[in-house]
C-alpha cells in the first residue's frame, strides 16, 4: 500500500481537498524535514532554482516568516509582496496580479487574502502552484497540518483522540481546517464558545457543539483555544472580553476536567488573560512553541511535495 | 424589422389564458392590432400580407418581465436600453419593467423621460420605468410620485436598496394611492443580511462565506405585508426565495390582502450548491437557497401563491464578476433563459402551459396595469411564439445581452421563443 501511494496535488488550497493518506504522508515528510532546522548549516539544495512568491494581502508575522524560512532552508529564491506594496491599493484585480506574476514564471505562490476562495481564483488563472496561507474565514491548511503534526508527535497518534476547540469558531479559518482535518484523521472534535460565534451547520463539518465549555474540555486529549478579536465586541457578538475570559477562557480549574496529560494549543497570537491564563499558556502542558517549530517543517514538506517530491 | 401592414400567423396552438383559450388556430394582425382569430388554416391573407406557418408552435400573449435592470443611464458598459430590450426580444419578452437603481437613480421625471425616449427610439420591447420609492433611494424622503407617474412610471420600488425605515414604507404605501402607483418591495432586513454573500447554512460555513439568513427576507416581508394591510393598500413583493416567504404571502392572500408576489427562474431551478467553489455567477441577492426552499417556490408557482415569474435580469461585466467571491457584484442575466427554464416546470407537470403564460404575461400585465396579457381582438399585437421542443446550448457567444453573467452558460436548454412581435412589428425571429 505505502509504496503505491503518490502525492498528486499541485496546489494546497484546503484540508478539504486532502485525503487522510495525503495528510499522513505530508506529516511523515514534515517529520523527516524537521531535523534540517536543527543542523548548524540549515539548508538543503532541494528547491534550488525554484521561485517562491509570498503574496500577502493581510498582515501576518508568524505564518509569513515561517513560509519564508521554510523556502529558504530548501534553497528556493523567495520574494515577498504585501498588500501595502502591491498593486491591490492601486485597484489591480487579483486576476491581473495573477497574470502579471505568471509572466515572471514563478513556481509557487503562497497567498494570504481576506476573501474566502481567493487562492482558488488565483489557482484558476496561474500556471504556478498555489498554497493557501489563510483565506478569509475559509481555510488555513498549513496551520492545521502543523497542529496535526504537533498532536501526532506528542500523542503518537491522532485517531481516537478527543480534541476540544474553544472560542471564535465562526471567524476562524484555523478552526474550520482543524475540524475537517482532525475528523478525517479519526479524532473526535468538540467545539465550544459563545453561541454567537458558533456558525450555522458546523456539525456538518464533523464537530460536536457543546454549550458549556466544561463539556467540551471533559476528557479531552487536546485543548485548543482560538484568538478572540477585540472588534467582535462591536458586532455585537460579545458583551465584553472580561466576560469571555471568565466563562470561556482556559484556566487551570477548567483543565482539571481534561485528561491529565492533555496538551494545550493556540494558533497565536495569544491575547493573554482572554483566551487562556498566563499560567496555562506557559505551563507544562502547553505545546504552543512546538507548533511554531513544526510550522517550518510542515511548510518545507508542502513546498517539496507540490514541486513533485524529487531531487531530495 | 417587419413593416408589413398585415401579418398572418397560421396553424398555431393559441394559448390565451385571459380568454380561456388553448386550441389550434390562426391569428391575423393588421396595422399592429390583433384583428381576427380563427380555426387553424381558416383565415386567408389580405393583400401585402406576410404569412408565417407556425406548425403547431405556441402562440401566446407577449411575455412581460416585470423586473429587469437595463443599467441605462449610468452603466452602459453593462447594458443599455437598446441591448437589454434586444435581449428581451430574443427571450420572447415584448415588455419589461426596469428598476430605478441606475445612475442617476430614477427618482424623478427627467430620468423616467430619458428612459422612455431612448426606449421609443432604440428599444425592441415596451419599457415600463419603475421609479424610486425615496429620493436617491436613500430611504429618507419620498420621491415625487406624481411627476414620476406623469412622466410614465408604472410603479415605485426600492429594489437593491431596501427601505429600512418602516415609517417611510408606510408613507410610500399611502402616498402612492394618490397617483395609482404600485409599490414593489425588495424585502430585506439589512441588519441581518449585511455583508452576507450567500445563503446562510452548512455550505456558507464550509466555504467560509458570510451567510444571509432566510429570516432577513421573512421579517421584512412580514413588515411590508403588515403595513400594506394596515393602510389597506396593494403591495407587490419582488423576487421571493424562501419557503417562509411563500407561506407568508399565501397566508396574506387567504386573509384577503391585496398582495402579489414574483419569483425568478433561478430560485425554482438552482440551489445554493451552485455556488460550488466560489462561482460568482451563482451570486445574487436574495441568494440561491436550499432544496427545501426551491420546492416551496415551485409549489407557490403551482398553487397561485406566486403571481409572476420575473427574471431580475441584472447584467454585470467581467470587472464585477471575475473577482473574489465576496467582492463580486450581485445578480445574473435572465431574459434569454426564462422561457426554457419555466418550460422545464411544464414538462415536470408543475405548471400547465396556461399557468405558465399567466405567470409570464397575464398576471404581470394586470399587476402593473399595463396593456398586454390578452389576445383579444382589438388589442395591440404583442405576441410571442414559443417552440416548446427546440433544444439549444446556451453559449456565451450567443448571448444577446451586453453582459454574459449567467450560471446557465453551457446548459442544454429545451424550449425557446422563436418569434417576438411588439405592436405588429417583428422584434425577433428564429424560425
Amino acid at each position: 500500500m505505502e509504496s503505491e501511494y503518490r502525492f498528486q496535488h499541485r496546489h494546497i488550497l484546503g484540508i478539504e481537498e486532502l485525503s487522510a493518506s495525503d495528510i499522513g504522508f505530508i506529516l511523515d515528510t514534515a517529520e523527516s524535514f524537521k531535523e534540517i532546522s536543527q543542523r548548524p548549516i540549515k539548508k538543503v539544495p532541494t528547491l534550488r532554482g525554484k521561485t517562491v512568491i509570498h503574496l500577502f494581502f493581510e498582515p501576518s508575522t508568524r505564518t509569513r516568516l515561517s513560509f519564508e524560512i521554510a523556502a529558504k532552508r530548501m534553497s528556493a529564491d523567495t520574494f515577498n509582496i504585501s498588500a501595502s506594496t502591491s498593486s491591490a491599493i492601486k485597484g489591480e484585480t487579483l486576476i491581473d496580479t495573477a497574470k502579471n506574476l505568471t509572466s515572471m514564471n514563478p513556481d509557487i505562490i503562497v497567498i494570504r487574502h481576506a476573501s474566502s476562495g481567493s487562492p482558488h481564483l488565483l489557482a484558476r488563472h496561474i500556471k504556478a502552484s498555489v498554497i493557501n496561507a489563510g483565506d478569509g474565514t475559509h481555510e488555513h491548511p498549513s496551520q492545521s497540518l502543523l497542529d496535526m503534526m504537533t498532536v501526532r508527535e506528542k500523542k503518537g497518534k491522532i485517531a481516537g483522540l478527543k480534541i476540544a476547540i474553544i472560542g471564535d469558531i465562526s471567524h476562524s479559518r484555523v478552526a474550520h481546517s482543524n475540524i475537517i482535518g482532525f475528523t478525517k484523521m479519526g479524532a473526535q472534535v468538540q467545539v465550544s464558545g459563545p453561541a454567537t460565534l458558533i456558525p450555522a451547520g458546523i456539525k456538518q463539518l464533523g464537530a460536536t457543539v457543546c454549550h458549556r465549555v466544561e463539556d467540551a474540555v471533559a476528557d479531552a486529549d487536546v485543548v485548543m483555544a482560538l484568538r478572540i478579536q477585540k472588534e467582535r465586541q462591536l458586532d455585537p457578538l460579545l458583551p465584553s472580553l472580561r466576560e469571555y475570559a471568565t466563562f470561556f477562557g482556559i484556566n487551570r480549574t477548567l483543565l482539571k476536567s481534561a485528561k491529565p496529560d492533555a496538551i494545550i494549543m493556540h494558533p497565536g497570537p495569544i491575547n493573554r488573560g482572554v483566551e487562556m491564563t498566563f499560567d496555562v499558556a506557559d505551563g507544562e502542558q502547553s505545546v504552543i512553541m512546538d507548533q511554531v517549530t513544526n510550522g517550518v517543517a510542515v511548510r518545507m514538506a508542502l513546498l517539496y511535495l507540490i514541486m513533485g517530491g524529487e531531487d531530495r | 424589422m417587419n413593416s408589413s401592414p398585415a401579418l398572418l400567423l397560421q396553424n398555431a396552438r393559441i394559448i390565451d389564458p385571459a380568454n380561456n383559450i388553448d386550441e389550434p388556430g390562426d391569428l391575423l394582425i393588421i396595422n399592429g392590432v390583433i384583428r381576427r382569430k380563427g380555426k387553424a388554416r381558416s383565415l386567408s391573407c389580405p393583400a401585402n400580407c406576410l404569412t408565417i406557418d407556425l406548425q403547431g408552435k405556441w402562440l401566446v400573449p407577449g411575455l412581460i418581465d416585470m423586473h429587469v435592470h437595463l443599467r441605462e443611464p449610468g452603466e452602459e458598459y453593462k447594458e443599455t436600453i437598446a441591448s437589454g430590450t434586444k435581449a428581451a426580444a430574443a427571450g420572447g419578452f415584448t415588455a419589461v419593467a426596469c428598476m430605478p437603481n441606475t445612475n442617476p437613480v430614477n427618482d424623478n421625471q427627467s430620468v423616467t423621460s430619458l428612459i422612455l425616449t431612448k426606449a421609443a427610439a432604440e428599444g425592441s420591447a415596451r419599457v415600463y420605468p419603475v421609479g424610486a420609492i425615496s429620493k436617491n433611494s436613500k430611504g429618507t424622503e419620498l420621491a415625487e410620485y406624481g411627476e414620476l407617474k406623469k412622466a410614465g412610471a408604472v410603479a415605485v420600488s426600492d429594489d437593491g436598496r431596501p427601505v429600512a425605515n418602516s415609517q417611510l414604507m408606510r408613507r410610500a404605501l399611502e402616498y402612492s394611492s394618490n397617483h395609482s402607483l404600485l409599490v414593489i418591495s425588495h424585502s430585506e432586513e439589512v441588519s441581518l443580511s449585511e455583508n452576507g454573500v450567500m445563503n446562510e447554512g452548512a455550505l456558507s460555513t464550509r466555504l467560509g462565506l458570510r451567510g444571509i439568513p432566510t429570516v432577513a427576507e421573512t421579517i421584512m416581508i412580514y413588515r411590508d405585508l403588515a403595513l400594506a394591510e394596515y393602510v389597506e393598500r396593494p403591495i407587490h413583493i419582488a423576487h421571493i426565495s424562501t419557503r417562509e416567504s411563500v407561506d407568508l404571502v399565501r397566508r396574506a392572500k387567504n386573509k384577503g390582502c391585496q398582495v402579489t408576489a414574483e419569483t425568478a427562474p433561478h430560485y425554482f431551478t438552482l440551489t445554493e450548491e451552485t455556488v460550488g467553489m466560489y462561482n460568482t455567477r451563482a451570486k445574487m441577492n436574495p441568494p440561491l437557497r436550499s432544496a427545501d426552499d426551491l420546492a416551496a417556490i415551485r409549489e407557490g408557482l403551482r398553487d397561485g401563491t406566486i403571481d409572476a415569474i420575473a427574471t431580475d435580469h441584472a447584467p454585470h461585466s467581467v470587472m464585477e464578476k471575475d473577482v473574489e467571491f465576496d467582492q463580486a457584484a450581485n445578480g445574473i442575466i435572465g431574459l434569454e433563459t426564462a422561457v426554457p427554464l419555466t418550460l422545464a416546470l411544464v414538462r415536470e407537470n408543475i405548471l400547465t402551459p396556461a399557468r405558465m403564460i399567466e405567470l409570464l404575461s397575464v398576471r404581470p400585465a394586470r399587476i402593473l396595469g399595463v396593456t398586454g396579457g390578452s389576445l383579444a381582438e382589438g388589442n395591440a399585437a404583442d405576441i410571442t411564439v414559443i417552440d416548446p421542443e427546440k433544444t439549444f446550448i446556451y453559449r456565451e457567444e450567443d448571448v444577446v445581452s451586453k453582459s454574459a453573467n449567467s450560471p446557465f452558460l453551457g446548459w442544454e436548454l429545451t424550449g425557446k421563443a422563436v418569434l417576438t412581435i411588439v405592436g405588429g412589428t417583428i422584434t425577433f425571429r428564429d424560425m
